[in-house]
């Protein structure tokens, strides 16, 4: 789950972290009001959506006056801010963050996922700050400093010094960076985190350690023993159909494409993608059924699908193995005339009982295209949305 | 010869008293030598009382003392599943397989953490279990797609696994033992643990290795494969078309930072001599084109 910069700016105040004073506004008074209540002579004003990159597209700004910050806040609301992260359609800015301006001497990097080959927290540091931490990797792997934390441990105090000086922070600011980094581990630690980003962490002219912005993504299976971050869930930030589908226990994930899948298993729910891509097309979604395809669960995920304008066609690939044939064919049948199903289905089926389902399936009077295979349903539905591009 | 488990193994299922568990439990018990090897559930609240015969234990030390039991399977719902983990692992079984999904990923790093040095190997979480075809099945697979034969498949998903499994069946090609390592970013056994089991086993001739995007397990496997493994490795790694940024339903399945690509995967594995086919519906006879 994600959440927004100023809410995880709130998260990691909670722990020790150091931020720029500021106010979430919803509209432009508010952020008048915010910046007169903050006070001083520069403030920022910053969109608050989930994608990152807001910047650059022009969703952050700096105002030296009360009427500047009315402006500005007046343009950014509102407006569908387009980053690299959000697709050319852009995300619609809700949300304002006005913050006292700062004093920037030096940019730096720090943040933290789950190392999966070590099975630790990683911290992960750079002098390279407010830069893309991919693109340091990328080109200058040897600027990026690394901690594997001891889960006994935590953040040992040598561990937080040593990087700290290796990123250019000035012994006279270390102990403040070792603070801000513990604190950061302990927020990543105590609610189940999978990556928390300080980018940049400034040093300022006056030598304090400041977290500037702000980015934390949580574990959704650890999320039951934590309400008051699911409290945080935006649900604007998120894809609709994505929201629908997980309240019916069904793993949605929208495409570009124009051919529906509906699977079981997040695997070859992946690979009956890749399949339809092979032959020439492109999938429209992901789409996970899970254990049980009944009659219920297929209808939703048919309804689901069925919302985005461009479907052309659908593939229903269920490799049955414990649930039958006739079972699965039942639920695509009832589920097809539940929603009066007018694109090309096609449906490729395997476990017990399979030849029954086909047959079901046949005699339904509904116009279901059977296939035998994976290879065989990618290119009969390929076919359906009228071949290959 | 199989690897991880035959018809020897004893087997003692936590969690056995819930839905999931009775079902599983009753499947795996009924296949092969199921019987035999099915010995215990353990479930503190209904120690004495049995499941279909089976006897129920209040832990899993008493379970393994009382019936000898050196393996376990997992169905604890997602917020015990580690501790039952952690369980097994004290009591100084040999072999943990954990099926449940949806485990905390920082549970599983303690729960690693705490592994350290212990003998017990972990498969899963959020797996379908190990099967050794006409001997045993633990696990969530259907038996009867499986048959007794000289191919090993080691995948981290699990209806991708089965249509693996199904496509060596037509071939007539059929299984020394197939595992499945599981969908989640912090687990127990890696692809290259289970290959490095294949290459030790002389009843498997081949190996299908079934990965997907996230992580860099199949990279490191493949690495291994092309300095030490004997036999032949086909594989197919889904998620080409996987947008980056998106958990593919499994937790582990993410493409972050522009690693863990489903392409990055498949030229690592062929500069390592693993022969790869981009169509998931060519994996047996890929596999079948290996073969002496």
């Amino acid at each position: 789950m994600k959440i927004h910069e100023y809410q995880a700016k709130e998260v990691l105040r909670r722990f020790g972290v150091v931020t720029p004073r500021g106010t979430p506004c919803f509209s432009v008074d508010e952020a008048v009001a915010a910046a007169q209540s903050l006070g001083g002579k520069v403030w920022v004003v910053k969109a608050q959506i989930h994608a990152g990159g807001r910047g650059k597209g022009g969703g952050v700004k700096l105002a030296r006056s009360v009427d500047e910050v009315r402006t500005l806040a007046g343009q950014i609301l509102g407006m569908q801010l387009v980053t690299h992260q959000t697709g050319p359609q852009g995300q619609k800015v809700r949300r304002l963050l006005i913050e006292e301006g700062a004093d920037i001497k030096k940019e730096l990097y720090v943040g933290m996922v789950v190392d999966r080959g070590t099975q630790r927290v990683v911290l992960m540091a750079s002098s390279e700050g407010g830069m893309d931490i991919e693109e340091v990797a990328a080109k200058t792997p040897e600027k990026i400093h690394k901690v594997f934390i001891d889960p006994a441990t935590g953040l040992k105090d040598a561990e937080a010094d040593d990087v700290a000086a290796k990123i250019g922070i000035p012994a006279a600011s270390v102990p403040q960076a070792r603070t801000q980094l513990q604190a950061l581990y302990k927020a990543f630690w105590e609610t189940d985190a999978s990556l928390a980003e300080i980018n940049p962490l400034i040093l300022t002219g006056d030598g304090r350690v400041v977290a500037l912005d702000a980015k934390i993504n949580f574990d959704d299976n650890a999320l039951f023993r934590h309400p008051d971050i699911v409290a945080l869930r935006d649900l604007d930030e998120e894809d609709p159909a994505e929201v629908e589908a997980s309240k019916f226990g069904l793993s949605y994930i929208s495409l570009d494409g124009n051919i529906g899948c509906l699977v079981n298993g997040a695997g070859l729910a992946m690979a009956t993608m890749d399949v339809i891509k092979l032959y020439g097309a492109e999938p429209a979604n992901f789409l996970d059924v899970g254990g049980g395809a009944d009659a219920e669960k297929v209808t939703e995920a048919f309804k689901i699908m069925l919302r985005n304008p461009g479907l052309k066609a659908i593939l229903v690939n269920i490799f049955g193995g414990i649930m039958k044939g006739d079972t699965i064919a039942e639920g695509v049948i009832t589920a097809s005339r539940a929603v009066q199903l007018k694109v090309p289905l096609v449906v490729r089926m395997k476990g017990t009982n399979e030849e029954l389902g086909r047959k079901m399936l046949a005699d339904s009077g509904l116009p279901i295209i059977s296939a035998d295979n994976m290879a065989e349903a990618a290119q009969k539905v390929v076919a359906a949305v009228g071949g290959a591009r | 010869m199989s690897i991880l488990i035959d018809k020897n193994t004893r087997v003692m299922t936590q969690g056995i008293t819930g839905k999931t568990g009775q079902f599983h439990t009753h499947a795996c018990a009924a296949y092969a030598n199921g019987k035999n090897c099915f010995v215990a559930g353990v479930n503190p609240k209904k120690a004495g009382e049995n499941f279909e015969g089976i006897p129920i234990y209040g832990s899993v030390r008493e379970a393994k003392e009382k019936t000898g039991a050196n393996a376990s399977v997992i169905y604890v719902p997602p917020p015990g599943a580690a501790a039952a983990i952690d369980e097994a692992v004290e009591a100084g079984l040999d072999l943990v397989i954990c099926i449940t999904e949806g485990i905390p990923v920082k549970d599983m790093l303690q729960t690693r953490y705490k592994m350290q040095g212990k003998k017990t190997i972990l498969v899963g979480p959020n797996c379908p279990g190990v099967i050794t075809p006409d001997e045993i099945k633990i696990g969530i697979m259907p038996g009867h797609i499986h048959k007794k034969g000289r191919i090993g498949v080691v995948s981290r998903s699990g209806t991708l696994t089965y249509e693996a499994v199904g496509q060596l069946m037509e071939l007539g090609l059929g299984q020394s033992s197939c595992v499945g390592i599981g969908g989640d970013p912090v687990n127990g056994l890696k692809h290259v643990d289970v290959l490095r089991l294949f290459n030790d086993d002389p009843e498997t001739d081949a190996v299908v290795m079934v990965g997907e995007i996230g992580g860099s397990d199949e990279e490191t496997a493949a690495r291994w494969v092309k300095a030490n493994m004997k036999k032949p490795v086909v594989g197919f790694i889904a998620g080409v078309t996987a947008p980056p940024g998106k958990r593919m339903g499994h937790a582990g399945a993410i493409i972050s930072g522009g690693t863990g690509t489903a392409q990055e995967k498949l030229a690592v594995m062929e500069e390592c001599g693993i022969k790869v086919t981009r169509n998931p519906a060519e994996m047996g006879k890929l596999l079948k084109s290996v073969l002496k």
